[in-house]
C-alpha cells in the first residue's frame, strides 16, 4: 500500500512537472486521472488480498478434506499450508489424496506396513513437522572427577512428528552426537482408548520426577543436576523402552494424574536387565492447582524399581540385585498474565532416595537441588541451582555444588547461556567451573514446554 | 486394532448419549471466539475461553488446567493460523477427548471460513521474524470476519445438536444484523479520518486497519516477535516525524517503554488498544470491543488535530 502511493505520487510529480506550462484546464484532468488511478490502485489491492484469502482457504479445505486423518496437531489446519498462487500448482491439478503404494485403497490393514518414499508430490502434505535443535556446549576450569571438553557439539536433536492415524500419533527425537545417534525418545501416543487413558509405547524418558522427562534443550541449565548424575542413572536418566498408561483421576479440587510405566530394564547405570523378566517400572502421581490466574502449583511423587547390575560377576548376574527409587518434586510458577512476555518465576525441588543392592550391603542415600529462576525482562533470565548427592554405590560420599545462571534468547528459536558452577566431590577434590551454552532451532514451531 | 475401535465408538456413543440432554460445553481459545460463541450459543451452551483478552495469545503457557477443561468439551473453537502452535497441540493431545482432536468433528479452527490477510507468497524463513505461514491470525478485529466466525461456530453448533439447528441459526441471524447495524455506525464514526496514519506496536490490527480506513505505516517490533531494538526505533521516530503520525497503537500485553519514548520523541499519542475483548475490564462483548477502540481512536486523532 505504501508502495503503491509513493509510486502514485512520483507518478503525479512527474505528470506534473512534464505539463506544467499547460496550466489550468489540463490540471482538473490530471486531477481526475490520479483520483482514477489510486482508485484502480485501491480495488486492484482489495481484489488481490481477497484473492490470496480465497486461494489460501481452498488449500487448507482441501488439506484438511480427508475426515479421517486428524492433521498433525503441530499444524493445524492444514499441512498443505503454504501453497502460495505464486509457487503453487495449476488449481486444476489439486493435491489428490495419494494412496502410497502398499496401502492399497487405504483400507484396513494389509498384514505389511506401506513403504513410503513415494516422490509424488501429494503424499508431501503427510510428512511430519521436522525440527533440529542444536546445544552447542563450552567449558573453561577443571573438573577431574567429571572433566568436560573445551568446546562441543554436545547435542544436535532431530524431531519428527506426526499423526499415525485416526487411532494414534507419533514423536521421534534423534539425538545425535558428535559420533553416534541414539534414540532419546521414539513412541506412539494412543489417543483414542477408552477410559481416559493415555497410552505411550516405545523408547521414552520416564516420568520419575520433573527434570528426568525433559529434554535437554528446555533445562534451565546447562547441565543436570548432580542428583540425576548420582542416583538417576547419568545424563539420560531413566530412558527405555517400554508401555506408559496415564489416566486422570476425577476429583472436585484439583487435576490429579496417575501414570505407571514398565520398561525393558536397561537405563545407563541404573538398570540392568540380565534376563527379559528383569523388567523395571515406574509410577508418578501428578498433583497440579492454579492458585491464582497468575500463579500455580505443581507436586509429584515417584517410584522407581529394577534390576542393577552389581551382581553381575565375569558376565553372569550373581548377586540379582535391585535398586529402588523414591522421589518428591514441587514445582511454583508465577507468571503476570498481561505482562507474560517479560516477567516470571519458577521455582523446583526434587529430593529423591535411592536403595541400591550390592555385595557390600545395600547402600541408601539421598540427593536434591532447589532451583530457581527469574525473567528480568523479554530476552533475560537468571537463575541459581543448589545440589546436593549423595553416590548411588557409595552412601559415605556425598557431592555438593551450586550454580548460577544467565540466559539471553536473541528469539525464540535460539538461545545463549553462560552458568558458572562450582562442585565439592565426596572424594575430596572440588571444581570450579565457567559452562558456556548456545542453543538454536530450526524447523516447525514446537510447542513451549510448561 | 478393530476392538480398539469397537470400544471407542462404544464409548463415544455413550458418551453422546450422556451429553445429549444437558448443555454443550463449548471452549475456545481466546476471548473473542467466546464472545462470538455466546451470541449464537445463547443458553443451550456454556462456553468459555482459555487465554484472556489481556494476555498475549501467542504466549499461553499450556496449565494442566486447561487439560481439565478440554476433556470435557464437546467442541473446541480455534483461531488458529498457528497463533496458537505453542501451547494448543499438547493440550489436546493430553486432553484424552477424541472429540475434539483435529480433524473430529468437534474441533473447528475458525480461520478456515475467514478473510485473512497478509499471507506469505514465495519463500519465507525466520529472518524475517516469527512469520505466520499462513497468514495474519488477528482477523477477528473485522467485523467482517466475526459475522463469519458466528456463522462457522453456529453451523458447526447445528451439526453437533441439529435438534437445535433453529435456535442458533435464529440467533446467528440475529447476531449478523446486530453487527450489520452496528458496523454502519463504526464506519460512520471512523469515515472522516479515513487515511489516518499509524503505527502498531505488533501485526495485530491489520483486518482492523483495512475495514476502518487507517494506514499502518510502520511497527514498534522491528520483525515479528522480535523486541524492539534502538536502530529500529530510531529509523521509526524518523519516519513518524516525515509523515506526522501521531498515533501509536499498543496491545495492552506488550511494555510501553519504548512507545512512550516514541511518543515523547514525535509528540505521537500512545493508545492501549485491546486487540480482543476483555483486553480492558470495560470490552466485555464483541460489539464493546469495536466501540471502545473506535471511540478510544476518534478522541485521540480529534485531540492529535492531524489526519
Amino acid at each position: 500500500m505504501r508502495n503503491a502511493c509513493a509510486w502514485v505520487a512520483a507518478a503525479g510529480l512527474l505528470l506534473g512537472s512534464a505539463s506544467s506550462a499547460s496550466a489550468q484546464e489540463p490540471a482538473a484532468l490530471r486531477q481526475e486521472i490520479d483520483q482514477l488511478r489510486r482508485d484502480f490502485e485501491t480495488l486492484k489491492q482489495q481484489y488481490g488480498d481477497r484473492l490470496t484469502a480465497l486461494e489460501s482457504k481452498l488449500a487448507a479445505a482441501e488439506g484438511a478434506a480427508p475426515p479421517a486423518a486428524g492433521q498433525p496437531p503441530a499444524t493445524p489446519p492444514a499441512a498443505a499450508q503454504p501453497t502460495p498462487p505464486a509457487a503453487g500448482q495449476p488449481p486444476a491439478a489439486p493435491p489428490a489424496a495419494e494412496v502410497p503404494t502398499g496401502a492399497a485403497g487405504a483400507g484396513g490393514p494389509t498384514g505389511t506396513l506401506p513403504v513410503y518414499g513415494s516422490t509424488v508430490g501429494g503424499a508431501k502434505v503427510f510428512n511430519p513437522d521436522i525440527a533440529v535443535i542444536g546445544d552447542f556446549l563450552g567449558a573453561a576450569g577443571h573438573n577431574s572427577v567429571n572433566p568436560q571438553p573445551g568446546f562441543e557439539m554436545h547435542e544436535s536433536e532431530a524431531s519428527f512428528q506426526a499423526v499415525v492415524d485416526p487411532y494414534a500419533r507419533a514423536d521421534f527425537f534423534l539425538s545425535f552426537g558428535e559420533e553416534g545417534v541414539t534414540l532419546e525418545e521414539g513412541y506412539a501416543t494412543l489417543t483414542a482408548l477408552p477410559g481416559g487413558l493415555l497410552t505411550k509405547v516405545g523408547k521414552m524418558r520416564a516420568a520419575f520426577g520433573r527434570v528426568n522427562t525433559m529434554h535437554n534443550h528446555v533445562l534451565p541449565w546447562t547441565d543436570r543436576p548432580l542428583v540425576t548424575l548420582n542416583l538417576v542413572g547419568g545424563e539420560d536418566g531413566i530412558d527405555d523402552a517400554g508401555i506408559s498408561v496415564a489416566r486422570l483421576i476425577p476429583n472436585r479440587w484439583l487435576f490429579l494424574e496417575a501414570t505407571g510405566q514398565v520398561y525393558r530394564g536397561d537405563s545407563d547405570e541404573l538398570f540392568h536387565a540380565s534376563e527379559p523378566s528383569d523388567l523395571s517400572y515406574v509410577g508418578h502421581l501428578r498433583a497440579y492447582q492454579d492458585v491464582t490466574e497468575n500463579s500455580n502449583i505443581d507436586f509429584g511423587a515417584s517410584a522407581a524399581y529394577g534390576h542393577n547390575f552389581a551382581g553381575i560377576v565375569d558376565g553372569t548376574d550373581r548377586g540379582r540385585f535391585t535398586t529402588t527409587l523414591y522421589g518428591i518434586d514441587a514445582t511454583y510458577k508465577w507468571k503476570p498474565l498481561s505482562r507474560s512476555i517479560y516477567h516470571s518465576f519458577t521455582g523446583r525441588t526434587e529430593w529423591i532416595w535411592s536403595r541400591r543392592e550390592q555385595f557390600n550391603g545395600t547402600q541408601a542415600t539421598w540427593g536434591m537441588y532447589l532451583s530457581g529462576d527469574y525473567q528480568l525482562g523479554r530476552r533475560w533470565f537468571v537463575g541459581g541451582r543448589l545440589d546436593r548427592s549423595g553416590q548411588a554405590n557409595d552412601a559415605s560420599l556425598v557431592d555438593t555444588g551450586g550454580s548460577f545462571v544467565v540466559t539471553y534468547y536473541p528469539s525464540e528459536f535460539s538461545q545463549v547461556r553462560g552458568q558458572y558452577q562450582r562442585t565439592n566431590y565426596g572424594i575430596g577434590s572440588s571444581a570450579d567451573q565457567f559452562l558456556f551454552q548456545f542453543q538454536f532451532a530450526i524447523g516447525a514451531h514446537g510447542a513451549h514446554p510448561f | 486394532m478393530k476392538r480398539i475401535s469397537l470400544l471407542t465408538v462404544a464409548a463415544v456413543m455413550v458418551a453422546a448419549a450422556a451429553s445429549a440432554q444437558g448443555k454443550l460445553t463449548v471452549i475456545t481459545t481466546t476471548e473473542d471466539l467466546a464472545a462470538i460463541g455466546r451470541e449464537v450459543g445463547g443458553d443451550r451452551i456454556s462456553i468459555e475461553a482459555m487465554a484472556r483478552g489481556y494476555q498475549d495469545p501467542h504466549f499461553v503457557e499450556a496449565k494442566p488446567s486447561f487439560i481439565l477443561k478440554l476433556q470435557k468439551a464437546d467442541l473446541l473453537v480455534a483461531v488458529g493460523r498457528e497463533l496458537e502452535i505453542g501451547w494448543l497441540p499438547p493440550l489436546i493431545q493430553q486432553s484424552r477427548n477424541m472429540k475434539i482432536q483435529p480433524g473430529s468433528q468437534g474441533y473447528l479452527d475458525a480461520s478456515l471460513g475467514a478473510a485473512i490477510l497478509e499471507i506469505p507468497t514465495g519463500t519465507i524463513t525466520r529472518a524475517m521474524g516469527d512469520v505466520h505461514p499462513q497468514g495474519n491470525p488477528h482477523y477477528w478485529m473485522d467485523p467482517e470476519n466475526g459475522k463469519r466466525i458466528a456463522k462457522q461456530i453456529a453451523d458447526k453448533l447445528s451439526e453437533i445438536r441439529p435438534a437445535d439447528r433453529a435456535y442458533f441459526q435464529q440467533r446467528l441471524a440475529d447476531f449478523t444484523t446486530r453487527v450489520d447495524a452496528a458496523e454502519q455506525r463504526w464506519l460512520a464514526q471512523m469515515a472522516p479520518y479515513k487515511g489516518t496514519k499509524v503505527v502498531t506496536y505488533h501485526r495485530s490490527f491489520p483486518n482492523f486497519a483495512e475495514r476502518f480506513g487507517l494506514d499502518i505505516v510502520g511497527y514498534v517490533e522491528p520483525k515479528p516477535g522480535i523486541p524492539p531494538t534502538p536502530q529500529h526505533t530510531l529509523d521509526l521516530i524518523n519516519e513518524m516525524k516525515r509523515q506526522n503520525i501521531k498515533v501509536i497503537l499498543v496491545e495492552p500485553y506488550f511494555d510501553l517503554k519504548t512507545p512512550n519514548a516514541i511518543g515523547r520523541e514525535t509528540g505521537a499519542q500512545v493508545l492501549v488498544m485491546p486487540p480482543s475483548v476483555g483486553g480492558t475490564k470495560d470490552v466485555t462483548d464483541y460489539f464493546k470491543l469495536f466501540d471502545y477502540d473506535i471511540n478510544l481512536l476518534v478522541d485521540a486523532i480529534k485531540k492529535g488535530g492531524t489526519k
